[in-house]
């Protein structure tokens, strides 16, 4: 045979008995060597740069004011997060509905909310009694059972959880609507098949699959909510930015204040990557799971590694 | 007369998709205790019957009657008038459905599947429920899967499960669209041997098949559908040894 004739030229190993040299990656180093180097930078500006006085940064990180505005944006971001959420379910439902008033009343509303900037509507929900004196509940036409003036109704608190929450509804309806949408089909028709109503189909069996689709895009949405929660400074609500503008306004100490929301925003967006990536596994295995393992996986790449092996050891 | 009543009947027939037309003004009935088998070739409409009976498939004209009543419509007076969902759901609770690709709820067990509708929708009591849920479970060769979710279930499990979850309403009839044409061919007996005790049980079935030996072993009744129309029927021996017509006979020769 051939390779009978033919031995190898030098004394190659055994392929049975050696192992491939694993792949270099060259451009990795290389890289990993420029993003060093601005790395290196990045932390003699933050060292060297006077401007930054880490010590002042020290001062205000825990200060009460800081901490109260820090509470607040975590309150403002939870609050419009539920209402948000609740209203979306229902557009979402209305959306897919086969009543064309529901369908359209919905169209309108994610239309509308989705369009208009949230910082606009911060400042209409706000200025809303310029437009409306005053509230009244009563029957049509007829008797008034409780008024009130919308300036006692619209504080600024009110105002930010009206335009976030209504801006996180339309886009919340969208993404639930996506969720429902990927159920695939032959679950209602089985849940017909069994003799469910429609809201017993919705309930008992296309909502729960969906709202699994939609964790991680409502994971995400979090986060934006609470970055956007930072635009109330402008109704001088006083969240984690507005307290801080209020100590620079007095200290002029600009730059550190800004560094200390920065970390608490990055502290707090992190946090809820955390919890995001804990219900997701949670509900891809059921199982529970380490820490350390939730964590490393906010490293690993989803789409080369293989999925998810690495978190449901 | 009440005796002689088919649970089944359907009178002219008629479903198009776009200007395709699947069903051509179909009639057939089916008695009380007997098992229909439906065999035809990949588009012949054999599927779209099946769902029309229990109106998944909404015909554009003709009609289901399930006991001597008009499926999905209704008399008013002498007002004929179209069922709201809710009220064909009611009459849907009669008509058991197993599917080709299973379709169970992927977010419940095999039993969480099972006594789902029963528990929300005849309101049975939750330990009655599961009791029953369990012997079917048994009567299907599953009882020790009872926790088990559908993905951790071989195909012909999972199909198995859907039996039982269909068996649970108690229906008058039980439907098969291909349930074996989704399996590995190594798992096609066990379901087949679960439908084949169904059948001796003395349940009414309509099974859409492709598999011959089945309806020719278990089938009372054998209908060859061929372009949207019943081309022959009559009891399986007959027709699969002696099949009158020449579109039969090609099909038997190619799948035989």
């Amino acid at each position: 045979m051939a390779h009978d004739k033919k031995p190898p030229a030098s004394a190659r190993p055994n392929i049975h008995e050696t192992k491939p040299v694993p792949l270099r990656h060259p451009s990795w180093w290389i890289g990993g060597a420029a993003l060093l180097i601005f790395v290196v930078m990045f932390i003699r500006l933050l060292v060297t740069n006077e401007n930054l006085h880490w010590e002042v940064v020290a001062q205000y990180m825990f200060s009460a004011e800081i901490l109260a505005g820090l509470g607040r944006t975590l309150l403002l971001t939870f609050i419009a997060m539920i209402i948000g959420l609740v209203i979306g379910v229902v557009l979402a439902i209305m959306r897919l509905s086969r009543n064309p008033v529901f369908q359209t009343a919905s169209w309108v509303w994610i239309w509308f909310f989705r369009g208009v900037p949230p910082l606009v509507q911060l400042i209409f929900w706000y200025n809303l009694a310029l437009l409306i004196p005053t509230v009244s509940i009563g029957v049509p036409f007829g008797p008034e059972l409780w008024s009130a003036s919308m300036n006692s109704l619209i504080t600024p608190f009110s105002a930010a959880v009206l335009g976030l929450a209504l801006t996180e509804s339309a886009y919340a309806a969208e993404m639930i609507r996506a969720g429902i949408q990927a159920v695939n089909a032959g679950q209602t028709e089985a849940a017909a098949t069994l003799g469910m109503t429609r809201s017993q189909t919705l309930r008992r069996i296309v909502l729960p699959q969906a709202l699994k689709i939609v964790i991680p895009p409502i994971g995400n949405d979090t986060i934006s909510m609470l970055k956007f929660t930072s635009l109330v400074s402008v109704l001088a609500l006083p969240d984690l930015l507005y307290s801080a503008q209020m100590i620079y306004s007095r200290t002029y100490q600009t730059i550190p204040l800004l560094i200390v929301a920065t970390i608490w925003y990055l502290v707090l967006s992190t946090i809820l990557t955390l919890i995001e990536h804990y219900i997701e596994h949670r509900l891809n295995d059921g199982k529970s799971l380490e820490l350390s393992l939730v964590l490393s996986s906010l490293f690993y790449s989803k789409f080369w590694a293989p999925r998810r092996t690495k978190v449901s050891a | 007369m009440i005796a002689t009543m088919p649970l089944l009947n359907v009178e002219r027939l008629s479903k198009s998709f776009g200007t395709h037309r699947v069903l051509h003004s179909i009639d057939m009935s089916v008695k009380l205790g007997d098992v229909t088998c439906i065999v035809g070739p990949s588009g012949s409409g054999k599927s779209t019957l099946l769902r029309c009976l229990n109106y998944l498939e909404v015909p554009d004209s003709g009609v289901v009657f399930l006991d001597g009543n008009p499926v999905g419509m209704r008399w008013h007076g002498d007002t004929l008038r179209q069922m709201s969902f809710n009220e064909l759901a009611i009459q849907r609770q009669r008509m058991g459905m197993v599917f080709q690709s299973f379709n169970l709820f992927p977010h419940k067990t095999a039993l969480e599947n099972i006594i789902e509708a029963p528990i929300i929708v005849q309101r049975r009591k939750k330990a009655e429920a599961i009791e029953e849920a369990v012997a079917l479970l048994d009567k299907v060769g599953l009882s020790d899967r009872a926790h088990y979710y559908p993905k951790q279930l071989s195909g012909g499990q999972q199909q198995r499960v859907a039996i039982a979850r269909s068996l649970a309403m108690r229906p008058a009839v039980m439907l098969f669209d291909e349930p074996t044409s989704a399996l590995d061919p190594e798992l096609v007996g066990e379901v087949l041997a679960v439908m084949r005790q169904l059948a001796e049980d003395g349940m009414t079935m309509v099974v859409v098949t492709h598999e011959m030996s089945f309806a020719r072993d278990v089938a009372d009744h054998l209908i060859f559908m061929d372009g949207g129309v019943i081309v022959e029927a009559g009891p399986p021996k007959e027709v699969l040894s002696n099949p009158q017509h020449a579109r039969t006979k090609s099909f038997l020769a190619r799948v035989l």
